[in-house]
C-alpha cells in the first residue's frame, strides 16, 4: 500500500478521481443523447432504410435502442471504450471518423497559439513584477485586462480586416491556399508533415495561413499568463534566497532566470488547463471565420444542427482531453512541489 | 484558503468606499459601467433611430448622419449598438446574480453539512468544470433551442459552481473560526449560524468574483449570440452584430462598433472586478504612486 503523502499514493489517488469524472463526462454526454427528442434511427440510416422495419430493428439493437435505460448507457459505455461515437446525422460518418480529420487542424493552431501565448505572457509577467507599481506594471495591467475583455470573434474580425483585406499579407482562410496539396499525413500537422516531407515552401506556406488565427487565439492566453506569471514571481522575488543571490553580485538576468523565474514557473504550470480550455473556446469562435476546418467548426455545425451524435461526441472528445490536461498539470505540480500532495 | 484571512483586514462600507477611490481603474470601471446602464435605460432617448427600422440607404460608411454607418439592410447602426445594451447588460446582471445565488446556496450548504451532501453536490460542480464553458453552453442552448433565453439559462449552468466552490471553502474555513463553533456551543439552530454568521464573512470574495464574472457572461452571452445560438435576427444584440458584420467584411463599421461596445462594457467589469480582488487580497497588489510613498 503506497504511503499517504507520498508521490504514488498522490498520484493514485488523482487517477481514482480522474476515472471518475471520466464516468460522469460519459453520463452527461449519454444523458444529452437520451433528452433530444429525435429518430435517431431516421436520421442516421435515412429516410428509405428508415421505412426498412428490419434495417431500423438493427440499428436499435446495435445501439441498446430496444434496451432500458441502465442498460442503454452500458452498452454506450462499451461503444465509447471502443471509440464508437455513434454516426453524425449530418455528414452522415461515424462521428470518431469526423473528429480524426478536424482534430488535426485544431490541434495545430492550438499548439502555436499557446506557445505564442506562453513565450510573450512569461516575458510580460516577469516584466510587470521586476518593474512592480511602475508604469511598465501599470501599462501591462491595463494592456492584459484590455486583452480578456476583447471579444476573440471580434479580434479575429478586426485583424483579418487589416492583415487580409486592406494590406493582403496573409491569407484570409483555410490552412493552405487554393489548389496546393497537402504534404503526405503523419502527424496531420501541416507544418510538421511539410518539413518530415522535406518541403520547405510547403511549410512556409503552411505557417503563413497559422499566423492570424495563432495570434488572435494567443490574445486572451498572453493576459491571462502575463497575470500570473506576475502573481507568481512577486510571491518568490521577496524571499531571502533571492536576496542572497542579489548580494552575491550575481548579474540581474542570472537572477531573474536562475532564481526567481525557476521558483515561479511551478504555479505558472498550474493555468495551463486554463489555458487549453480558452484556445478551445476561441477556436470554436473563430475557425469560421477563418475556414479553418477545425474542431471548433464541426462543434458549431453539430450544435446549429443538432447533430446530436456530434454535439455529444464533441463535447465527449474535448472533456476527455480537458481533464486528462488538468490530471497531467495536477500530477505535475504535486511533482515539483510536494506540499500539494497532502490536499 | 487565505481569502478568509485576509477578509479580516478589509475595511467594509465606508472604509471599502474609500480603498475603492485609492483605485483609479476601479474610479474609471464605474464610470463607463454607469454610462452604459444610463444608455441601456434611456435608449429610446438616445438612440438617434429605431433599431429594427430599414429606412436608410443600406451599406453607409460612418459619417455625420449615421455616426457608426448603416448596416446591409438601411438599419443606423449606432441605434442598434445603443438598443445592444438592453440585452447584454441586463441580462447579465440578471444571470450572474441567479448563478450567484445557485452556486451560493448549494456551496454554503455543502461546507456547513460536510459528508455525503457535500460530496454529491461538489462532484456535480467537479462535472460541470470538466467542460470548457463554451462548449458545455453551446451544447446547452443547442439543446434547449436558439434563443436568448436559453443561452442565459446556459450560462447560469455554467457559472454556478464557480459560486459554490468559492463559498463551500469559505464556509469550512469560517466554519472553523471560534466565533462559529462558540455559535454552535451555545446551541443556536444552524440555518441562524449559517445566514448570520458564516455567510456575511463570505460576502467579499464573492462579490469579486461575480463582478469579474459579470464581464465573462457578457462575453459568453455575446459569443453564443456571435454562433447564431443566442439572439435571432432581427434584434439588435452585439454579439449576432459582429456575426453579421463577419458576412460583410468589407463595410468594417459593421462588425467594428458592436464589437467595441462589448469590448468597453466588459473592459470596465474587470476594470472593477480587478480593483476590488487588490482590496481584498493585497499581497500582490497594484499601487498608485501616492500610496507608495505613504
Amino acid at each position: 500500500m503506497p504511503r499517504a503523502g507520498g508521490l504514488a499514493y498522490f498520484v493514485m489517488r488523482r487517477l481514482v478521481a480522474l476515472v471518475l469524472l471520466l464516468l460522469g463526462i460519459t453520463l452527461v454526454a449519454f444523458v444529452l443523447t437520451e433528452i433530444v427528442p429525435s429518430n435517431a434511427a431516421a436520421t442516421a440510416l435515412g429516410e428509405q432504410a428508415a421505412g426498412d422495419p428490419a434495417a431500423v430493428a438493427a440499428f436499435k439493437h446495435h445501439y441498446g435502442l430496444d434496451k432500458p435505460l441502465p442498460a442503454r448507457y452500458a452498452i454506450y459505455l462499451a461503444h465509447v471504450l471502443h471509440g464508437d461515437l455513434g454516426q453524425s446525422s449530418l455528414t452522415h460518418n461515424a462521428v470518431s471518423h469526423d473528429l480524426g480529420q478536424f482534430i488535426p487542424a485544431t490541434a495545430e493552431l492550438a499548439l502555436y497559439s499557446i506557445l505564442i501565448a506562453s513565450v510573450i505572457g512569461v516575458a510580460f509577467g516577469v516584466l510587470a513584477a521586476l518593474r512592480r507599481n511602475k508604469p511598465t506594471d501599470h501599462t501591462l495591467r491595463v494592456t492584459s485586462l484590455a486583452g480578456i475583455s476583447m471579444p476573440t470573434f471580434w479580434i479575429a474580425l478586426v485583424v483579418l480586416y487589416v492583415g487580409f483585406y486592406r494590406l493582403g499579407w496573409f491569407p484570409g482562410a483555410e490552412r493552405l491556399n487554393p489548389g496546393t496539396v497537402p504534404p503526405p499525413s503523419v502527424t496531420g500537422l501541416y507544418t510538421v508533415d511539410a518539413l518530415l516531407a522535406g518541403n520547405v515552401g510547403l511549410f512556409g506556406e503552411a505557417f503563413h495561413h497559422l499566423v492570424l488565427p495563432a495570434l488572435v487565439l494567443a490574445a486572451f492566453n498572453v493576459s491571462l499568463l502575463t497575470r500570473f506569471t506576475r502573481s507568481a514571481v512577486l510571491e518568490v522575488i521577496g524571499n531571502d534566497y533571492v536576496r542572497a543571490a542579489r548580494a552575491k553580485g550575481l548579474p540581474e538576468r542570472v537572477v531573474v532566470v536562475r532564481y526567481v523565474l525557476r521558483a515561479a514557473l511551478p504555479s505558472v504550470v498550474t493555468v495551463l488547463g486554463l489555458v487549453f480550455a480558452n484556445v478551445l473556446t476561441g477556436a470554436v469562435l473563430i475557425e469560421r471565420i477563418f475556414s479553418w476546418p477545425g474542431v471548433g467548426q464541426y462543434a458549431y455545425q453539430a450544435a446549429v444542427n443538432l447533430d446530436v451524435p456530434a454535439i455529444a461526441g464533441v463535447s465527449l472528445f474535448v472533456a476527455f482531453v480537458y481533464v486528462t490536461v488538468n490530471f497531467v498539470v495536477d500530477v505535475l505540480y504535486g511533482i515539483i512541489d510536494p506540499r500539494i500532495r497532502v490536499t | 484558503m487565505t481569502a478568509v484571512a485576509v477578509r479580516l483586514r478589509v475595511p467594509s462600507g465606508r472604509g471599502l468606499l474609500a480603498a475603492i477611490r485609492r483605485q483609479p481603474l476601479a474610479a474609471i470601471g464605474i464610470v463607463v459601467a454607469l454610462a452604459w446602464i444610463v444608455v441601456a435605460v434611456f435608449a429610446p432617448l438616445v438612440a438617434p433611430a429605431d433599431p429594427l427600422s430599414q429606412a436608410f440607404p443600406p451599406s453607409q460608411s460612418p459619417s455625420l448622419h449615421h455616426l457608426f454607418g448603416t448596416d446591409e439592410l438601411g438599419r443606423d447602426v449606432l441605434s442598434r449598438v445603443i438598443y445592444g445594451s438592453r440585452v447584454s447588460i441586463p441580462i447579465a446582471l440578471v444571470l450572474v446574480a441567479l448563478a450567484m445565488t445557485i452556486g451560493g446556496i448549494i456551496g454554503g450548504v455543502a461546507g456547513y453539512f460536510r459528508g455525503v451532501t457535500d460530496g454529491v453536490m461538489m462532484r456535480s460542480a467537479d462535472l460541470v468544470f470538466a467542460f470548457p464553458p463554451i462548449i458545455l453552453a453551446m451544447v446547452v442552448a443547442a439543446v434547449l433551442g436558439r434563443g436568448l433565453q436559453n443561452a442565459a439559462l446556459a450560462i447560469v449552468i455554467v457559472a454556478w459552481p464557480s459560486y459554490a466552490r468559492v463559498v463551500r471553502g469559505l464556509v469550512l474555513s469560517v466554519g472553523e473560526s471560534e466565533y462559529v463553533q462558540s455559535a454552535r456551543l451555545l446551541g443556536a439552530p444552524a440555518r441562524r449560524t449559517l445566514f448570520r454568521d458564516v455567510l456575511p464573512n463570505v460576502a467579499g470574495p464573492v462579490l469579486v468574483l461575480a463582478t469579474l464574472d459579470l464581464a465573462n457572461a457578457i462575453l459568453l452571452l455575446a459569443g453564443l449570440s456571435f454562433l447564431g445560438l443566442g439572439a435571432q435576427p432581427p434584434q439588435a444584440e452585439w454579439g449576432s452584430m459582429v456575426a453579421d458584420g463577419t458576412q460583410y467584411f468589407q463595410w468594417w463599421w459593421m462588425g467594428t462598433f458592436p464589437g467595441l461596445a462589448i469590448f468597453t462594457v466588459v473592459l470596465a467589469f474587470n476594470f472593477l472586478g480587478d480593483s476590488l480582488r487588490d482590496i481584498f487580497d493585497p499581497r500582490t497588489a497594484w499601487r498608485s504612486q501616492e500610496e507608495q510613498k505613504a
